[in-house]
This record gives C-alpha cells, sequence and structure tokens, in this order.
C-alpha cells in the first residue's frame, strides 16, 4: 500500500469522466466515484496503523536542487482531512448526479471535482512544504474551474475570477512564506519542520514568515478582510458549493494552520494576530448572515462565521483550544454539507432561493425538511447535536482566556457570534421549513429522489450520533486529530453532553434567548444595518482589479515607446553603467604579457581604420559612401586576422564581406538613398558622449586583457586534433568536431534566417508593401544592364571558382579552408553568375534550387551525427581514416567530412536564398518582368533553352 | 601592437553605438555591423595576440596561437552574417509595408478606412 496514490488516483483519473460521458450520466458518474472509493479503501487499509500511533511516509525526489520532493506522510490530521475530503467528495459524486440537469456537460463537472479532489487530498498529505504550495495552487486553479462551471451565468465567471485572484494571491504569500519557513528551519519536510518549533519561533524572520504564511491561510480560509471572495463564489452549482465551501477548499487555510500550529502558535503575535482575526470574522460574518435573503448567502457567511470561530480557536494556542478546533472542523462539515445540499434540493425542487418567497417547506416535503432542520439546529447550537458540542467548548476555552490582559472582550464577543447564529439558524428554519404552506411556489415541490436526499441523511447521522454519544462516536477521531496538531500528550478533556452547569451553559443560555430576543427585532436591526455605511466588496475588488490594469497600461505605455533608438540607448547606458561600477571599484594594475612590437604596415592600417570610423560618423548621411566605408572596414579586419595568425578567419571575413556588400546594395536600391539630419546638435552629442565613453571602456578592456596571460582550455584541443579528429587545421577541427554540436546548431540557425528572409520578402509582393513598390520610382538604369564583358568573364571564371571553392572545401580539414568558406565562395562565384547575366537566366541553370540547398545541408550533418549512434557512440561523434587509391596515393577520409558538406549546403543555400529574394523583390520595382537571358547577347531561342525569345532586352 | 588593436576595438564600437543611436534603418543596420566587427575582433583578442602562429598543426611549428576563440569566431561571423540579412530585409519589408524608416516612432497609424478592417 502506497500512501502516495491518495493524491494521485484522483488526479490521474479526473480525465476519465470526461471520457466515459458518452456512455451516459450514470456511467460517468460511477467512474468518478472509484477513483474516490479506491482512495477511500486505502485510507481505511492505513487506518489501523494510523490509530496504533503510526505515521505512514512515501517519498519520491522531485527536484532535489530546490528542496522540492514528492514526500508525502499520513498522520490523525492528514488522516482526518483526507477521509473528510474524500467521503464528502464521494456523496458530492453521487448528490451532483442526480442535482445537474441533462443539459450541462457532467462529464466536465466530473473532472473539475476529481482534480480538485486530487489536489485538495495533496495539500493534506504533503509533507514537503513546496509540494504542498504547489497543491495548494492547484486546489485554486481546480476551484475556479468549478466555480465557473456555468460558464454562460456571468455571476460564476466574476466569482470564479475574484476566488482565483483572492485565493491565488494568498497562494503567492503562502509560497513566500514557506520558501522562508524552509530557510529558518533548514528543510522543507514538515516532518523536519515540526520538531523545530523553538528554532523557528526564536528565528528574527518569524514574524515576515508568520504573516505571509496567515496570509495564504486567511485567504483561501475566508478571514476578514478577505471574506469577500466566498458568497461571491456561490454563484456555482450547489454541490461545488457544498463541496469546497463546507467542507474542504475553505478548510484548507484551517488546515494549514492547524498543520503548523506546533511550530508557530504560542508566541503573541500569533495569538493577537490570530484569535483577533477569527473573533472578526465570526461576529461580521454571522452579522451579514443575519440579514440576507438568498439561502446560500446566508450559508456561505454562515461559513464565514464558523470558519472564524475555528481560526480564533487555533490562535488561541493552547491544546486544549485545538481540540475544540478540531472537534469544530468535524461537526462544522457534517452540518454544513448537509445544509448546502439542502439548499440544492430546496432550489431544485421550488426554483428558488430567496427565503421571503419560501415557507412551510417541513409538509411539503417531510423528509429533507426534516433532515434540514437537524443540521440547522446543529449549526445554531441546539442541545444533543454536535454542533452544540463544539460551540460549547469554544465558549468554556475563551471563558478562561483573557487578550491583551481584558478578560471579558472574548467571552462576550465570542457569545455575541454565538447569539447571532442562533439568530440567523432561527429565522432560516423559520422562514423557510416551518410557516405555513405557500401555493405560489413556481412549480409544486415535494421531496426529491433518494439520490438527491441520500447523501444529506448520511451527513446528518453523525451529526445525531456524535450530539448524543460524543465520547464513543468522535472520540478516537478528535484524540488522534488533536494529538497530530499539537504534537504533543493531550491535556485531560472529556467530550460529553452534559459538563454540568458551568459558565458555558451560561453562555449558550444568553444566546439562545438573545437570538430569540433578535430575531424578534429583525426590523429594527435592519433599518440599523441600513443606516450605517457598508463597504461592498465587489465594488471595492472591482475598482482596484481595475486600478492594477490601467497601472499595468501606464506602465506598458512608459516603457513600450515602440522607439528602437531609445531601447537601444537604454540598453548601452545600463551596460555602461554596469562596466564603470566594475571599473571603479577594481584595482588597475598593468598586465605584464610582453607586447609585440608595433610595425609599419600595421599602423597604416590602423591609421585608415580609425581615419575610416571617423568619416563613417561624420559622413552617414551618404549611404552609398556609409557602404563603401563598412566594406573598407571589413577589409581592415581580414588583414588583422592575417597578421595575427587567424587564416580561416581572414578568409571567412572576405567572402562574407563580399556577400554582405551585394545584399546592402541590393537593398539599398530600394531603400532611400540619404539619411535626413533629424537629431539636433544636443542630441548628437550626447550620443557621442556615450558612443565615445562605451568605446572607451570596451578598448580599455580588450587592452586590459591582452596584457595578461592566461592559461587556455586549448591544449587539449591542439594535443588531440590530429590523433583524434583526423586533421591539422585545429580550427576547422573544432568547428566540426570538438564542438559540432553547436556548429549543428549554428547552421540551423542560418538556414532558419535565410527562411525568415524568404518569407518576408514572398508576403511583400502583395498588399500595402506592393503597393509601394508599384510606386517607387526607379532611376535610370544603367545603358547597359548586362556588360558583354562582366558576363564573358563570369562565364569563364566560373567552373575556376567551382575548383577553388572545392579545394577550399576539401583542404579544410588539414588547412585554412573548409564548409563554411568554401560555401561562401560557391555562393559568391554563382552570385557573380546572377549580377552579370541575370537571375532568373542563373536559376534556370542552376538545377539545385536554395531550398533544396537549406534542407540537404541540415539533413546531410544531422545524418553524419546520427550514424554515430549505429556505432552506439554519442550523436556527432567521428571518425577517420586513410585510404589508398591508384594514382592519386594515400588519403584520408573524414566522417567530419561529410558533416562540412552540411554546412557547405546550409551556407551556399542560405546566401543564395536571402539575394535571389531581394532581387526578385528589385525586379518587381523595376515594373518588369527580370530578362531571362543577357540582353547583349544574342541566344538561339530553342538550343539552350525552351523559353521564348527575352523581348525586353535593350538591344533585341 | 597591442594597443593598436584594443584602440581598434574602441573605435569600431564607438562608431557603431553611435550610428545604432540614429533614427533610420540603414545607420542601425551598419552600426550593428561595425558592432560586430568590434565584437568579433574582441573575442578573437581574448586568445591573446600572436604572430606567426598559425593553428596548423606542423613538425616544424614551436608553438600555436589559441584556436578556440578562432572557431567561435568564425561561425560568429557567418552567423553575424545571417543576422545582418535579416535585419536589413525586416527593414526593407518594414519600410516597403510602412512607408518610412523610422526606427524611433513606433509603427505610424494606420489609415482610418483600414482601420475599420482590422478592428
Amino acid at each position: 500500500m502506497n500512501i502516495a496514490l491518495l493524491p494521485v488516483l484522483p488526479l490521474l483519473a479526473a480525465f476519465l469522466p470526461s471520457l466515459a460521458i458518452k456512455s451516459g450520466r450514470t456511467i460517468s458518474a460511477i467512474v468518478a466515484a472509484v477513483p474516490t472509493v479506491a482512495a477511500l479503501f486505502l485510507l481505511a487499509a492505513a487506518a489501523p496503523r494510523i490509530y496504533g500511533g503510526e505515521v505512514l511516509t512515501a517519498r519520491y525526489e522531485w527536484l532535489p536542487q530546490i528542496g522540492l520532493s514528492f514526500s508525502v506522510f499520513l498522520d490523525g490530521l492528514g488522516f482526518f482531512f483526507a477521509a473528510m475530503i474524500l467521503a464528502i467528495g464521494l456523496l458530492v459524486i453521487v448528490y451532483s448526479r442526480y442535482y445537474l440537469s441533462p443539459n450541462d456537460p457532467m462529464g466536465r463537472f466530473y473532472t473539475y471535482l476529481l482534480l480538485f479532489q486530487g489536489a485538495m487530498v495533496g495539500v493534506v498529505v504533503s509533507d514537503n512544504v513546496l509540494l504542498l504550495t504547489v497543491f495548494w495552487e492547484l486546489t485554486s486553479l481546480s476551484s475556479f474551474l468549478l466555480i465557473g462551471y456555468w460558464r454562460a451565468v456571468p455571476e460564476g465567471r466574476q466569482g470564479a475570477r475574484m476566488a482565483l485572484v483572492v485565493t491565488g494571491g494568498g497562494g503567492l504569500m503562502l509560497m513566500a512564506g514557506v520558501l522562508l519557513l524552509g530557510q529558518i528551519a533548514g528543510s522543507y519536510e514538515l516532518t523536519e519542520i515540526l520538531q523545530r518549533g523553538d528554532v523557528i519561533k526564536n528565528s528574527p524572520l518569524y514574524l515576515p514568515m508568520l504573516l505571509l504564511i496567515l496570509g495564504g491561510a486567511f485567504t483561501k480560509s475566508a478571514q476578514f478582510p478577505f471574506h469577500f471572495w466566498l458568497p461571491h463564489a456561490m454563484a456555482a452549482p450547489t454541490p461545488v458549493s457544498a463541496y469546497l465551501h463546507s467542507a474542504t477548499m475553505v478548510k484548507a487555510g484551517v488546515f494549514l494552520l492547524a498543520r503548523l500550529w506546533p511550530v508557530l502558535a504560542g508566541t503573541e503575535a500569533w495569538f493577537l494576530i490570530v484569535t483577533l482575526t477569527g473573533l472578526v470574522t465570526m461576529l461580521v460574518g454571522a452579522w451579514i448572515a443575519f440579514f440576507k435573503d438568498d439561502l446560500k448567502a446566508i450559508l456561505a457567511y454562515s461559513t464565514v462565521s464558523h470558519l472564524g470561530l475555528m481560526t480564533m480557536m487555533l490562535g488561541i494556542g493552547t491544546p486544549l483550544a485545538a481540540v475544540g478546533a478540531v472537534f469544530h472542523i468535524l461537526n462544522h462539515a457534517t452540518f454544513k454539507a448537509a445544509l448546502f445540499m439542502s439548499v440544492g434540493i430546496v432550489d431544485h425542487e421550488t426554483g428558488t432561493r430567496d427565503v421571503k418567497r419560501l415557507g412551510g417547506l417541513l409538509r411539503l416535503m417531510p423528509i429533507s425538511a426534516s433532515l434540514a432542520l437537524v443540521a440547522t439546529g446543529s449549526m445554531a447550537g441546539l442541545p444533543l447535536l454536535n454542533g452544540f458540542l463544539s460551540k460549547e467548548m469554544m465558549l468554556e476555552t475563551v471563558g478562561h482566556t483573557t487578550y491583551a490582559g481584558n478578560y471579558w472582550i472574548l467571552p462576550t464577543l465570542a457569545t455575541a457570534g454565538a447569539l447571532l447564529s442562533v439568530a440567523y439558524s432561527a429565522r432560516l428554519a423559520m422562514l423557510v421549513y416551518l410557516g405555513p404552506v405557500r401555493h405560489d411556489y413556481p412549480h409544486h415541490p415535494h421531496d426529491p429522489p433518494v439520490g438527491l436526499w441520500l447523501p444529506v441523511a448520511i451527513l446528518v447521522v453523525p451529526v445525531i450520533a456524535i450530539g448524543l454519544l460524543p465520547a464513543f462516536f468522535a472520540g478516537p477521531v478528535v484524540e488522534r486529530t488533536a494529538l497530530a496538531v499539537v504534537g504533543a500528550p493531550l491535556p485531560s478533556y472529556y467530550l460529553a453532553l452534559w459538563h454540568g452547569v458551568t459558565p458555558a451553559l451560561f453562555m449558550s443560555i444568553v444566546a439562545f434567548i438573545g437570538g430569540g430576543a433578535v430575531l424578534a427585532a429583525f426590523g429594527l436591526f435592519d433599518r440599523l444595518r441600513l443606516s450605517v455605511p457598508r463597504p461592498e466588496a465587489k465594488r471595492l475588488f472591482d475598482a482596484t482589479v481595475s486600478a492594477a490594469v490601467e497601472g499595468a497600461r501606464d506602465l506598458i505605455g512608459a516603457l513600450h515607446t515602440e522607439s528602437l533608438t531609445r531601447y537601444f540607448a537604454v540598453i548601452v547606458v545600463s551596460i555602461v553603467a554596469v562596466g564603470m561600477v566594475g571599473f571603479f571599484t577594481g584595482p588597475y594594475e598593468a598586465g605584464d604579457r610582453p607586447l609585440l612590437p608595433v610595425n609599419l604596415p600595421a599602423l597604416i592600417i590602423w591609421i585608415s581604420l580609425v581615419a575610416t570610423c571617423l568619416a563613417v560618423v561624420v559622413l552617414h548621411a551618404n549611404r552609398l559612401l556609409t557602404l563603401i566605408l563598412t566594406s573598407i572596414v571589413g577589409l581592415v579586419v581580414s588583414l588583422a586576422f592575417i597578421q595575427f595568425s587567424a587564416p580561416d578567419l581572414a578568409l571567412t571575413q572576405i567572402s562574407v564581406e563580399v556577400v554582405m556588400t551585394i545584399l546592402m546594395l541590393l537593398a539599398l536600391n530600394l531603400l532611400p538613398r540619404t539619411t535626413p539630419r533629424e537629431s539636433g546638435r544636443i542630441r548628437r552629442i550626447r550620443d557621442g558622449v556615450v558612443a565615445c565613453v562605451a568605446g572607451l571602456g570596451l578598448g580599455g578592456l580588450s587592452y586590459a586583457v591582452m596584457t595578461r596571460n592566461f592559461q587556455s582550455i586549448s591544449e587539449y584541443h591542439l594535443a588531440q586534433s590530429k590523433p583524434g579528429g583526423g586533421g591539422t587545421n585545429v580550427v576547422n577541427v573544432i568547428l566540426v568536431d570538438f564542438r559540432g554540436f553547436d556548429t549543428f546548431g549554428e547552421i540551423i540557425v542560418l538556414c532558419i534566417a535565410a527562411l525568415a528572409i524568404y518569407a518576408l520578402l514572398d508576403s511583400s509582393l502583395r498588399g500595402a508593401a506592393a503597393q509601394r513598390l508599384a510606386a517607387m520610382r526607379q532611376d535610370t538604369e544603367a545603358a547597359d544592364a548586362h556588360p558583354l564583358m562582366l558576363v564573358i568573364v563570369t562565364r569563364v571564371l566560373l567552373p575556376l571558382a567551382l575548383t577553388v571553392g572545392v579545394f577550399i572545401f576539401l583542404r579544410g580539414h588539414n588547412q585554412p579552408g573548409g564548409g563554411f568558406i568554401a560555401g561562401l565562395v560557391v555562393a559568391i562565384a554563382l552570385l557573380m553568375q546572377a549580377m552579370a547575366s541575370g537571375y532568373t537566366w542563373t536559376a534556370n541553370r542552376l538545377h539545385l534550387n536554395a531550398h533544396t540547398m537549406l534542407g540537404l545541408g541540415v539533413l546531410i550533418a544531422g545524418l553524419t551525427g546520427l550514424a554515430a549512434l549505429l556505432f552506439a557512440r554519442p550523436f556527432l561523434t567521428s571518425t577517420f581514416g586513410y585510404f589508398h587509391l591508384p594514382v592519386i596515393g594515400e588519403f584520408e577520409l573524414a566522417s567530419a567530412m561529410a558533416f562540412d558538406t552540411g554546412v557547405f549546403f546550409a551556407v551556399v543555400g542560405t546566401v543564395l536564398l536571402s539575394l535571389a529574394q531581394i532581387s526578385r523583390v528589385q525586379a518587381r520595382a523595376e515594373r518588369k518582368p527580370v530578362p531571362e537571358g543577357p540582353s547583349d547577347i544574342r541566344l538561339p531561342p530553342v538550343r539552350v533553352f525552351n523559353a521564348p525569345t527575352p523581348a525586353y532586352g535593350k538591344e533585341d | 601592437m597591442e594597443i593598436l588593436m584594443a584602440s581598434s576595438i574602441g573605435f569600431l564600437s564607438a562608431a557603431g553605438i553611435y550610428l545604432i543611436l540614429r533614427g533610420r534603418s540603414f545607420p542601425v543596420i551598419i552600426g550593428l555591423t561595425f558592432l560586430s566587427y568590434a565584437v568579433n575582433v574582441f573575442l578573437f583578442a581574448m586568445g591573446r595576440l600572436a604572430v606567426d602562429e598559425p593553428p596548423i598543426i606542423a613538425y616544424d611549428a614551436a608553438r600555436y596561437t589559441d584556436p578556440l576563440p578562432q572557431a567561435l569566431v568564425l561561425t560568429a561571423i557567418v552567423i553575424s552574417f545571417g543576422m545582418t540579412a535579416l535585419i536589413v530585409v525586416l527593414a526593407l519589408r518594414g519600410y516597403l509595408e510602412t512607408g518610412s524608416d523610422r526606427v524611433d516612432q513606433g509603427v505610424p497609424k494606420m489609415e482610418p478606412a483600414e482601420e475599420r478592417l482590422t478592428s
């Protein structure tokens, strides 16, 4: 038997009712009941050991790094709550089957219900407090779904949203509190935490932690001033209210207080905050309940009031008060769930929940009315029913408690609460069930089918049984649960109907007489209530929410200015600021690495670079000139790479430079040719200062690094390049072998960029962009679109260029070269054809289109990597061997070369696709089809290609 | 030589940053290109400068420069090409779509007729 199944069973089975609904509503209900019954059996099997004093545990690691484990434990308290949740859950499942109409999507209802049930059981059996908060949030989410179950009802949606905001927000507080608790206790396991009460209570973080945890508990258990969400959540279907708002979810907060009672309770702060909150909630809830006309609202506020009672008892902090709280949790769950179900029956039968339109139901539906009256009596605290006993215990306890040095305030106010409780219960009973029979019901009420009243009856049995023989029926449960709450031997107490003539008895009598009197003077009190200002929680809540939304919108408006310039400025200035902090707080020793001597060519190149940089800043309004200056920089950078022993980089840089310049020229053809000067002098000076400071920082930083020696990790790469990777060009071996996975990712990025370019421009041939293209005035074309010399030279050069590409590719593993560079060289060779002879002419002759090349590239690289898996080696493991061929002689083949082929194709494809696409857009702007042939070479129409003779060339 | 290299990085990045703070797309693209140069050279310089020590295994070579930054920069050059190509096209498309190449003003408001259609 594994108790970890307790929460997992309902959660896993949650989707089954939705599937089973096709077989009918009864089947769906049965499917929902099965996991509940199974979990109950699990619990029953554990009962003997729990009641023998054992604690059952189960533990699975989840995220050990942050202290989160799936660890559950079952002791008296967890058992008590789990049993309550599952048992009442089962009754609610049965009840809902008859309550919901055939039009309601019942499968979804049961799915939500099981989700909630699993989450709730999870809360009460969690050992790990982080796990507890996970389940806690799950209860908030699933209750949101349940409250808003009737999606068409606006009140349901609003109530659900409000419940989610309040309890979810409380969940966040709880999470913060629990993290603090775990930090203080040094463990996130409750079983550990509960042993460390003294450490926790003496910690300086005790108060903030307490406030956060109480925030979570009070929001969940609808304690004042967070009580307002509960009545609004009553828009839920009645079975949901019966389940969530009587027995389970709202008890979660009380459960948490009880669970953490040994480590939190007993301090001054705990006593003052928790007791007062509970007391105020009890009074406020009872006072409002007294005036409500909607049956469910009465019950909702009554629930708020009773939750306040439990909170107050836990707040008092003595073991005896804790026993009382546990006893009341049990009693309240029974009578309140029964009452909610009874209200559902009334609503179902009469079509209304307004007490003013009801009356005399005892005659019309005797069975369910009798059951409801018993439960109401218990709510009022009538003797012989269980509500009486726990109320007496409460009065007894507060009679001995002084609050902040005041000995009469608690007993008086508690008696007032009990008095109001009597008053609203009596009002409910008299207006709904007693009195003369009315005949103005929408339809004639009578007792409902047994499926609706049987669950009520089952709940009313313990109400009477415990009321008559408390020690026999509830004694062991209360004792075992209270032991688990207190964590120490209990003081002597005994549950009995008759305690003799005690102060509590007097207080009860006062409550009954006073309750009757208050009810008799209902009109007077109602006028009194109406004359005092009543803050309406929903309006306040809505105002808060819309203020928050407004605030968020303003903040976004302020931050999201849609100005790229401003974003860049923020980024640069922040980085400069961070760098400055580092600079001014660190030491400034000079490095001791010997410097390289400056030579004349380097100096000249440096001067030209600096001049270019300055020129580009001053002259950037002329865009073509800017482009030329940019390519000078590219050239200088490649020279620097050659100078400093990086031949591969120089090759790459120079070929990228060519491609980039062509690309920019193409784009510039469609963009404005000049940049207007818009920013004022101050703005330019400010930008200049920012740029100079950043440049100075970056230059200084690189100087500081370059003048220091360092330990490189490259020793391994240098040593293993030949024996391990089979190549002498270490840079290439790193790319295709040691760090092949990186390269694989990079070519995929390249392909994605190319496809994005394709998509961006492809769709620009339609819509607003296309209109603008069509309207664009092109400069007069060059007189000679396809210069003869260029055409001839590029065609002659093509085989040569391709050969160079192949050569660079093949030697890449051992000498400077490789897939990247070869790809760029081949791409340039093909681009030159396009430039000289036209894009379409080239495309018609290129049988491998760019898309295919992209796919081929990634595919080849990926398959090479996967091939290693066939030999049970990790992805991208390379191998190589030496082969002998006649004539050519000894040569080497490495699997890395296949990978490099993939790189090659990806690069060629990327370059061709991007540039071809811009050319297409360009062609559109020229408002004529791209000539298929170079205009100045007369081409025989049939022999070379099957297209009509170009009719739009210059000389045709 | 180190001072030349370091100051080059400084000049390149200063020019790049000045340009990306302009309000039109083309200077921003050129600015990003300058920044790419600066960053690539900066990364390369992290392997320290060495003359005539290419990382190509040879029996008569005494020392090799650090190959790792070179490998990283090689892919960085190609990736910055891809990135630049993408933003060039993005700028182009934006210009074609809106008729403006400003980047400091947000999306121009649509004409009322179009707005009605989309809202």
